[in-house]
């Protein structure tokens, strides 16, 4: 039986007419957010914004869902909270290290599981995200249970001084809208296009002569490097590297977020992002009714809102325009 | 009393044995998951969970309801596998026709509600739950000592894996669940309720889980946290043995535990990777698992 693949439900993510508004709007949340809101919240949600936005490359736009992202996330997190607190590095090389570490973690992850497909790939990247965690667990450099504690954010280029949550948000806001950008970019290159044609039909991209296990390995690479660059970052902004972000819950969370935002879209995994991780913070108190939630939320979007927010909302906008 | 690289072999043997009681619940829970992924082709997430909660049924039965591990041995079963046949009907089922890959979403959802219930309820340490009373005690073997619940545990859930491996692969009912694994139109045609069979194993392969919670109770404590903990390893079982094999599932479920078991003993350090390792040079050889066809 073949299927819709999972991201059926915006066939064309924003082609053609890109407008430059949507990107005007988040650079307006980005500056006036945190007068609004606390910065440090922000931040965090900013880290798994970018942390979804990388995954939803393989699951929105390559159709490939990775069940094994946290590896990537944590692992960088631990290299740039290594580095910047054992090495003393500045806070733009330890990201940069953290970043380069996810990077080969993935091509090293995705030479092993880029030619299983669907079902198979995610419960392989499972398996594997798994191993980096009992990795983690055991290695001396992570501190175990403890984590890496107390890193310092230190001297941008050694000259900016991030310590105050404001210059650190600053910072993470610029690089968000860059990365942002650039998967824009990347998503409606050529490159991104074959992609597409990857998800859609991946038997008619080979017939066309596109050697599609290598785009496929690209895509992976570029996911877990983004995905790196959020970790380092993340581990910068709450000076703490722990196991927390290597776990398995970890890497369903980030398909949580993009689900619910909506698969392929551009915005979706920002705005999925937002939304899990302010319920997260309201209901931190509440135990473990986190997790009923997020199970809810799950259920509920797999039954009946496949499209999600940012999906239904850009669905009936379109009807709407065409009459 | 002898020893092997400064290992006696009342250590070796010990572990050996964990490494089996271990490698029987690997077993039982991929042959559970090897049994729904030929019918339905989904990876059941909720796998995990509904082993935890099969144990939680044994516990409740007898602290609320004053009712033992034999009734609990077949109760438990019935009661999730009754809550699986209601998850595949009226949920798995509406998702049959669209990526499969919704289908594991869906049971990863539910897996995060039940662990969510049950740690809200019960806490996440463990609740004891004693062996049943003919079951205690143990028997020197000479080189070891065997818990006879161990035995038990061991010797049963064998009897189980390949008393479902048999009926699947030689007798009627069995003939016409392959069958519809293979073509599910052709096997409708026929007059055979498909869509009816399909619930049904996914109900039976959650009776399964639960079967090897109950088992599970004694051994290790009923913890909400239980399915978790196991039903990762057991995934890196499914892929290294190839999906959708019965037979092959319960082989390298049972080899797994040994292995897990024998690498305890020989270089502790690396038990718990042990798996995903063997898991990692399988791919490499043998990308669709040892036993597995290829896609």
């Amino acid at each position: 039986m073949s299927a819709q693949p999972v991201s059926h439900s915006v066939s064309s993510p924003a082609s053609g007419g890109s407008s430059l508004l949507p990107f005007v709007v988040l650079a307006v949340c980005l500056i006036i957010g945190p007068s609004l809101i606390y910065p440090v919240f922000l931040m965090k949600a900013l880290c798994f914004a970018m942390f979804a936005c990388a995954f939803n490359i393989l699951l929105g736009f390559t159709g490939l869902l990775s069940f094994g992202h946290a590896a990537f996330l944590g692992m960088a997190s631990y290299s740039s909270a290594h580095a910047a607190k054992v090495w003393g590095l500045t806070p733009e090389l330890a990201i940069a290290f953290g970043t380069l570490v996810a990077m080969a973690l993935g091509t090293v992850i995705g030479m092993l599981t880029i030619r299983s497909r669907g079902i198979y790939f995610a419960n392989i990247t499972l398996a594997f995200a798994q191993m980096v965690f009992f990795f983690c667990l055991q290695a001396k450099f992570t501190g175990g249970e403890d984590g890496i504690q107390s890193v310092p954010r230190g001297s941008l280029f050694g000259l900016i001084s991030l310590k105050s949550d404001m210059a650190m948000y600053v910072f993470v806001a610029v690089v968000f809208f860059i990365t942002f950008l650039m998967i824009y970019r990347i998503i409606h290159s050529p490159f991104g296009q074959v992609l597409r044609a990857v998800r859609e039909n991946e038997a008619r991209a080979i017939s066309l002569g596109y050697k599609v296990e290598q785009y496929k390995l690209a895509a992976f690479i570029l996911s877990a490097t983004l995905t790196g660059l959020a970790g380092s970052i993340k581990a910068l902004v709450f000076q703490l590297a722990s196991l927390t972000d290597v776990t398995w819950q970890m890497s369903g969370e980030v398909v949580l977020m993009t689900l619910l935002g909506g698969v392929g879209t551009i915005f979706g995994p920002a705005v999925g992002a937002f939304v899990i991780v302010s319920m997260e913070n309201y209901l931190a108190e509440l135990g473990s009714w986190v997790l009923v939630v997020q199970g809810a939320i799950f259920v509920l979007c797999v039954m009946t809102f496949r499209r999600g927010i940012v999906g239904t909302a850009s669905y009936y906008w379109h009807k709407r325009q065409q009459g | 009393m002898f020893e092997i690289l400064g290992i006696t072999s009342q250590a070796l043997f010990g572990q050996l044995l964990i490494g089996l009681i271990n490698g029987a619940f690997y077993a039982m829970l991929s042959l559970g998951l090897a049994v729904i992924f030929g019918m339905l082709n989904i990876i059941n997430f909720t796998h995990g969970a509904l082993y935890m909660i099969g144990a939680f049924v044994a516990w409740m039965l007898l602290n609320y309801l004053g009712v033992g591990y034999w009734w609990a041995l077949v109760l438990s079963p019935i009661a999730t596998g009754t809550l699986g046949v209601l998850i595949e009907r009226f949920m798995l089922s509406r998702l049959r026709d669209l990526d499969h890959l919704y289908g594991l979403l869906l049971t990863f959802g539910l897996a995060l509600i039940f662990e969510g219930l049950f740690r809200q309820k019960f806490g996440s340490s463990g609740l004891p739950y004693r062996p049943p009373a003919e079951l205690t005690g143990g028997t020197n073997l000479g080189f070891m000592f065997l818990p006879n619940y161990r035995a038990w545990v061991i010797s049963f859930s064998l009897v189980v894996c390949l008393g479902t491996w048999y009926a699947i692969e030689h007798t009627r009912l069995g003939s016409y669940l392959r069958a519809a694994t293979e073509n599910p139109a052709l096997v409708q045609a026929f007059g055979i309720n498909v869509s009816r069979m399909i619930t049904l194993t996914y109900g039976f392969g959650v009776g399964l889980a639960a079967l090897a919670g109950v088992l599970a109770a004694p051994i290790y404590q009923v913890n909400p946290l239980m399915g978790s903990n196991i039903i990762i390893v057991v995934f890196a079982v499914v892929v290294i043995g190839g999906m959708g094999s019965i037979l092959g599932s319960i082989i390298t479920g049972f080899a797994l535990g040994v292995a897990e078991g024998l690498t305890k003993v020989f270089y502790p350090e690396a038990s718990s990777t042990v798996i995903f390792v063997i898991m990692a040079i399988v791919l490499l050889i043998r990308p669709t698992g040892l036993f597995g066809r290829s896609t």
